[in-house]
């Protein structure tokens, strides 16, 4: 099975430059996200692997071949795209047997990998049905399923689970990362959302204006974002960014309030040189459970409950800030609590480049 | 609503729809009642609805002298032109919609052409016709129905090409087809209903066509409506002879829409709701 080798590939639409100079390598049997905003171009990249849209510079590789001036049928790539695509004149069977067919498969193999594929994104019951009698759930796998009977050496998902509504959706994501683990194959695949590139990838590649912001594993990406755009990304809430001036001797710093945060032993105690900064700190990193030498006082402005864990809103000056919270210990509005904050894990940028400071 | 007012609307309806298949099922009636009809009966006056007696010897009498033959010529000259078109115009339509041939203006520049009053071309053609020896062939009919037809064809499938979401397409070439193949394998199924609805009423088109046949034959591929014609004297009209040729020429195209009802229902209504 090849790797993937994306080399220096740009993509321009008349005067917009929607790829810009972008290299990735794919090593085989990777799950590999491209996350980004609408826009990014993460889309153009992944169509531009499959061969639908032409490149305007670079190389595209499957190993030791290049395949930019491949056909599409001869990349030997399996895509599932976020429509589905199914044919509704054909049943489910010749549906899942359609790639096969067109590679001129005998009917006997196709036979076997349909029952396989079916039996394994179970749809075996389904195969006489035409997709107009199928749910949305049903069509993704039936989707899937015409992906996979073929021995592609790179699949393709280009947001498929984007029209399914989020219980389904949480499900199929679930059914994506089992199917990986068990075919092994290389998985390239194109979401908006954060939470399913978090869940879903071994390596997450963000994008902004057709250029990478960060390339790493989700927890890479999460807890070490190179910049706030990367850092405000990922996350539900994302991220609170609050200025904050760091005093003389980097032992503590001013919250805009005039709070002053002690960085007690935490690793940023005089490792920071004094100054302005933007302090990332994650809503999960506040709580109000374990004592910290790190605290800052908060007058909870809105509660909004999720079940065990409540979102408490409050300011601290100008800055809006959000804390998940345990539910019970945080109730009404207007109430004044101690936060503990998990200093270590949080993030220092400069305000100027939005560039994190390590 | 209780079941009287339910009933009553139904009665209504079905009265309405008697009414409206009376209304354009007459003229077929009373052509067909023209064929059987003697002459005595087609002058009365009042008018004899119903002829006495139902024999065929007018449609035998066309056989005989060969009239027959036109709706043969028709036939002929109508299927072919029509296949000819539908499989040119379709490839055409696909690549106005897929590749953006010629840009955006062609595709209304083609349909333009439909436009031109047939009569201002007719005389430019017959002269281009004799020049090369194909007044009076099935050929020269072909082509000039097809060259008519064409815009409209082109026209036509471009709108229900691109009804089809490209994803589809762009499937179907990652599965392994080439354009070719997506074109028959994915492209055709898909725009069925409209590709016989196509081609319902551009077979009509040349199965109608008066005025080029007119000009363009003299006696080996005389078409139906202007043999009928021939049978309008300064004098007098044979009108029974008229009456069975023109069924003769009607059945046709009753058998067409009848078996296409179905394709022509979904391809013109095709693209009104979004499934």
């Amino acid at each position: 099975m090849p790797n993937l080798k994306i080399d220096r590939v740009n993509k321009f639409y008349g005067d917009v430059h929607a790829v810009k100079d972008l290299s990735i390598d794919v090593p085989a049997g990777e799950f590999v996200v491209l996350v980004g905003p609408s826009g990014c171009g993460k889309s153009t990249l992944l169509r531009a692997i499959a061969g639908l849209e032409d490149i305007s510079g670079g190389d595209i590789a499957l190993g030791e071949r290049s395949i930019v001036n491949l056909a599409p049928r001869d990349r030997n790539i399996a895509m599932v795209f976020q429509s589905y695509a199914l044919y509704p004149y054909l049943s489910v069977y010749e549906n899942i047997a359609f790639g096969l067919r067109a590679r001129k498969t005998p009917g006997s193999e196709i036979k076997k990998q349909v029952d396989w594929a079916s039996e394994l994104l179970d749809i075996g019951g389904y195969l006489d049905r035409f997709p107009r009698e199928l749910s949305g759930g049903q069509r993704q796998r039936v989707a899937i399923g015409r992906a996979i009977v073929r021995d592609a050496d790179l699949f393709l998902f280009d947001e498929p689970l984007s029209n399914l509504d989020a219980k389904l959706r949480d499900g199929m994501r679930e059914e994506i990362k089992l199917l990986h683990s068990k075919l092994g194959k290389t998985f390239v695949y194109v979401t908006h959302d954060q939470v399913e590139a978090m869940t879903l990838a071994d390596r997450i590649v963000l994008l902004r204006d057709g250029v990478i912001e960060q390339v790493g594993t989700p927890l890479d990406l999460f807890e070490r974002p190179n910049n706030t755009y990367v850092a405000s990304f990922l996350g539900s809430p994302s991220m609170n960014f609050i200025s904050v001036e760091v005093s003389g001797g980097g032992t503590s710093m001013t919250l805009p309030d005039g709070q002053t945060v002690a960085f007690g032993s935490s690793q940023f105690s005089g490792k920071l040189a004094a100054g302005n900064y933007l302090w990332g700190v994650r809503p999960e990193q506040l709580s109000n459970s374990a004592s910290s030498e790190s605290t800052l006082e908060a007058t909870i402005e809105v509660v909004q409950p999720t079940g065990a864990r409540s979102y408490a809103s409050f300011n601290i000056g100008d800055a809006h800030v959000v804390a998940e919270l345990d539910a019970h210990a945080v109730n009404t509005e207007g109430q004044k609590l101690t936060l503990s904050i998990s200093l270590d894990r949080t993030n220092f940028f400069d305000p100027v480049t939005q560039n994190v400071v390590r | 609503m209780n079941k009287w007012d339910q009933g009553a609307r139904l009665w209504a309806r079905v009265f309405c729809a008697v009414l409206v298949a009376l209304f354009f099922a007459f003229p077929i009636y009373w052509l067909g009642a023209i064929s059987f009809k003697t002459a005595d009966e087609i002058f009365a006056y009042p008018p004899v609805w119903v002829p006495a007696s139902f024999d065929f010897q007018h449609y035998f009498s066309l056989f005989k002298d060969g009239a027959a033959w036109s709706v043969w010529n028709s036939l002929v000259t109508a299927s072919i032109s029509t296949l000819i078109a539908m499989f040119f115009g379709t490839i055409a339509a696909y690549s106005l919609v897929r590749y953006k041939t010629g840009g955006n203006h062609l595709a209304i520049w083609i349909i333009s052409q439909r436009m031109i009053p047939p009569i201002c071309v007719v005389f430019p053609v017959f002269l281009l016709f004799v020049a090369w020896d194909i007044v009076d062939t099935y050929y020269g009919l072909i082509i000039l129905y097809t060259a008519f037809n064409l815009p409209y064809v082109i026209w036509m499938m471009r709108g229900y090409i691109q009804e089809i979401p490209l994803e589809l397409e762009q499937s179907a070439l990652v599965d392994g087809l080439s354009r070719w193949a997506v074109l028959w394998k994915v492209v055709m199924p898909m725009v069925k209903a409209g590709l016989f609805a196509t081609a319902v009423f551009t077979f009509i088109f040349a199965w109608n066509d008066f005025l080029f046949a007119l000009i363009l034959s003299r006696s080996d591929v005389v078409t139906f409506p202007v043999k009928v014609t021939g049978y309008f004297g300064a004098q007098s009209s044979l009108w029974s002879k008229v009456g069975a040729l023109s069924m003769l020429g009607v059945l046709p195209m009753i058998f067409v829409v009848g078996t296409m009802q179905r394709f022509i229902v979904r391809g013109i209504s095709m693209g009104a709701v979004k499934g």
